[in-house]
């Protein structure tokens, strides 16, 4: 199969993720379509390793599925605190940041 | 020897630097021996390099030493360097040896004062920034050492400066100088303009090559400097009011070297001032003025010191009225006289304050010729020595200006007529006061005869030194028989003139004499009336002043002078200053541009800082809008 096949699929998938991260309140959809994001680069770097016949690609995937499940529980951990904190897990509502 | 020049001011400025920082550690017998040593060695640095000049011969008499490039920018370039010639000689060994004396006598007149140490360290300084003044090769040295002496003008006025009136005084004579300082400086400005130079000898000898508008608006500039500096009208109001220093300040400072150094500069720069006819007419004429003015209200004031004062103002008016004349090293012999006998007549009546629990109103005195017999008897010669009296000091040099004054291709009939006049005032309002003070009854307050003692040698043997000179002082010129003076010093103002345009042009030497004849006469007359009125016969003065009301109170309040100048200067200023400098410009300009400023920042920021909504999706769609558009940029662009 020729790689613009994978990357026309990996795009679209990071769309998704970076239109969910935008545009949803639910902070646990929010991670999700972060997660989302990153598969899609996964996948581009799978791709991209197959194509060029290099293995670095693959091995730099590894590194980036163990990374993301370090932050997953590091980023679940964090909304629960929120949740309990503030009794919502809603993005917009949580805008401490503010001046 | 001529590299040890710097070596005069040097000395005053190591006393200054000891004193000034460690005099709250030394007693006050080392912390004075220090300060009049240090003018000593400068007196006989001076004195040494004086006799090294005098082998030269005259038209080579003059030592340079430059010390190192101040400064040089562009065209512009001023050395610290010092000239030694015989004009400079003259001012050196006065400042320093007048200076040296009255040094001495501060040990004893300020015995016990809180500021000691200050006031020795101010005075070293204050003679640190004569000796500059009178040494510097150039224009720029010198209205360094110009300022500086101004300053110590000032820090010495306003010394016990706990009395508001004191530190008002000292505000006063700093702010006066200044509007002075303000001409000067434009003339040196103007100088380096037109000469490209603030050297004295390129300057001086490029004068004639000048057109002469050009010469007179520098020449004018610069007497607007003296004016202030040297208190004549109309910025003498300063002097008087300087009375609030210690009495050796006043004699110093205001009596015998500061307020010289207006007549000074003119005699610096004579090769220019020669070149304008319009210049030297109105120094004459403002000297004489300022003369007459001065002597008229020395003679009702009630004050000892401002007696004095007025009389200073009066004799700097003869000193300008000589150089207006032409006649320069006249000016500066009677600088060097008027110092002997101006600075002994202070410190003289220092003494008597000293003796009266620091009384200074003359009609609270009387009858102190026998208690205090040396002040008495040195205040004596000061009286005859200012008074113009065969052989005492004032008798040549005051002689030998309206001589010059008649003579002189400048001068006129009218000059020395009322030079003649003011001769006899002087005598009059001095000997008005020798009498009143030593003479007749005592009207000293009961409290205050009690402690009524002459002051300790330290005091007195400076007095008696003074005295000596005021009484010798004059012989080093006679006219005709032994010119050593003028001849010393006339090298320096014919360097780069033509002497024949300063020969006499009419009067003949039975004429010279007849004058004489009639300045003693006139002296005499003014100390006979002084001694009617103020010893035989008391009511007259009263009686007098009663049938000319008018003109006694006019004089009694120095013509209102001070009145008017706060009137149409201070008056207006201050008016000028509350409603537009402070309610508009300050304000409205100043605080508007400040607060203004902080304002736009205020209301950009009020723009920007919406976009800190606290929305964390909004700040990820910052991220991505920013990333997008680097990537645009980075492939289309």
């Amino acid at each position: 199969m020729p790689i613009e096949y994978y990357l026309i699929v990996a795009a679209i998938l990071f769309s998704i993720g970076v239109l969910g991260v935008l545009t949803r309140r639910n902070a646990i959809i929010v991670f999700l379509c972060i997660e989302l994001m990153l598969n899609a680069v996964n996948l581009t770097l799978v791709a991209f390793s197959n194509h060029v016949q290099n293995l670095d690609g693959q091995v730099f995937v590894f590194f980036v599925m163990i990374v993301a499940a370090a932050e997953v529980a590091v980023g679940l951990a964090l909304i629960v605190a929120i949740f309990r904190q503030k009794e919502t897990v809603y993005v917009d509502e949580i805008n401490l940041m503010k001046w | 020897m001529q590299d040890y020049i710097w070596l005069i001011p040097f000395f005053p400025l190591l006393g200054f630097l000891i004193n000034g920082l460690l005099g709250k550690y030394l007693s006050e017998k080392v912390i004075g021996i220090l300060g009049s040593a240090m003018v000593f060695l400068s007196f006989s640095t001076a004195v040494v390099l004086f006799f090294q000049l005098t082998q030269l011969d005259p038209e080579n008499r003059l030592f340079i030493n430059t010390l190192y490039t101040w400064m040089a920018t562009g065209s512009f370039s001023a050395d610290v360097a010092f000239r030694f010639d015989a004009l400079s000689a003259v001012m050196v060994l006065v400042v320093t040896g007048v200076g040296f004396l009255i040094h001495v006598y501060s040990i004893g007149y300020m015995h016990g004062d809180r500021g000691f140490a200050r006031f020795f360290s101010f005075l070293n300084l204050f003679t640190f920034a004569m000796l500059l003044l009178v040494l510097g090769n150039n224009f720029l040295i010198m209205f360094l050492g110009w300022e500086g002496v101004g300053l110590c003008s000032y820090l010495l006025i306003g010394f016990w400066y706990e009395n508001p009136e004191y530190a008002y005084a000292g505000n006063k004579a700093f702010i006066v100088n200044r509007i002075g300082d303000f001409g000067f400086l434009i003339g040196i400005f103007m100088i380096f303009g037109y000469f490209g130079s603030l050297n004295f000898d390129t300057v001086l000898s490029a004068a004639g090559m000048q057109p002469e508008w050009v010469i007179t608006t520098i020449c004018l500039l610069l007497f607007v400097g003296a004016t202030g500096k040297s208190a004549q009208i109309p910025l003498y109001v300063w002097l008087p009011d300087a009375m609030a220093g210690p009495t050796p300040v006043s004699a110093l400072i205001h009596a015998a070297t500061m307020v010289t150094a207006g007549v000074y500069m003119i005699c610096r720069t004579s090769a220019m001032y020669v070149l304008s006819e319009v210049a030297l007419s109105v120094v004459a004429i403002i000297g004489l003025l300022t003369a007459l003015m001065a002597a008229t209200i020395a003679i009702t004031s009630k004050d000892i010191k401002k007696v004095l004062a007025y009389s200073t103002v009066s004799q700097l008016g003869y000193m300008f009225l000589a150089a207006g004349v032409g006649a320069f090293a006249t000016a500066i012999f009677h600088l060097m006289t008027h110092a002997f006998f101006k600075a002994l007549m202070f410190l003289a009546a220092g003494s008597v304050m000293h003796a009266l629990s620091n009384e200074t109103n003359i009609d609270k005195m009387g009858g102190l010729k026998n208690k205090i017999g040396t002040t008495y008897r040195t205040f004596w010669v000061g009286g005859l020595a200012i008074s113009g009296i065969l052989p005492f000091a004032g008798f040549f040099s005051k002689d030998e200006i309206l001589w010059k004054a008649f003579s002189s291709p400048f001068g006129s009939t009218v000059f020395w007529a009322v030079g003649t006049l003011i001769a006899g005032l002087t005598a009059f309002y001095m000997w008005r006061m020798i009498y009143t003070v030593f003479y007749g009854e005592s009207r000293v307050d009961k409290e205050v005869a009690l402690h009524i003692h002459e002051s300790p040698k330290v005091m007195t043997v400076p007095l008696i030194v003074l005295a000596a000179l005021s009484t010798v002082g004059g012989l080093v010129n006679i006219p005709h028989y032994f010119p050593m003076f003028e001849h010393f010093l006339d090298p320096v103002f014919m360097k780069y003139i033509n002497p024949a345009a300063f020969e006499a042009s009419h009067g003949s030497f039975g004429l010279e004499l007849t004058f004489a004849a009639i300045s003693l006469v006139v002296a005499f007359t003014g100390i006979w009336l002084a001694k009617v009125m103020y010893v035989q016969r008391r009511e007259l003065p009263d009686k007098i002043a009663s049938s000319v009301k008018g003109l006694y109170t006019l004089l009694f309040n120095k013509y209102y002078v001070d009145e008017l100048y706060d009137k149409i200067i201070v008056k207006p200023f201050v008016k000028v200053s509350d409603a537009f400098f402070y309610a508009f410009f300050d304000v409205k300009i100043i605080d508007g541009i400040v607060n203004g400023s902080a304002k736009i920042m205020d209301s950009i920021a009020g723009v920007l800082r919406r976009s800190h909504s606290g929305v964390v999706q909004f700040y990820a769609l910052s991220l991505v809008v920013g990333a997008i558009a680097l990537f645009g940029y980075l492939i289309f662009g």
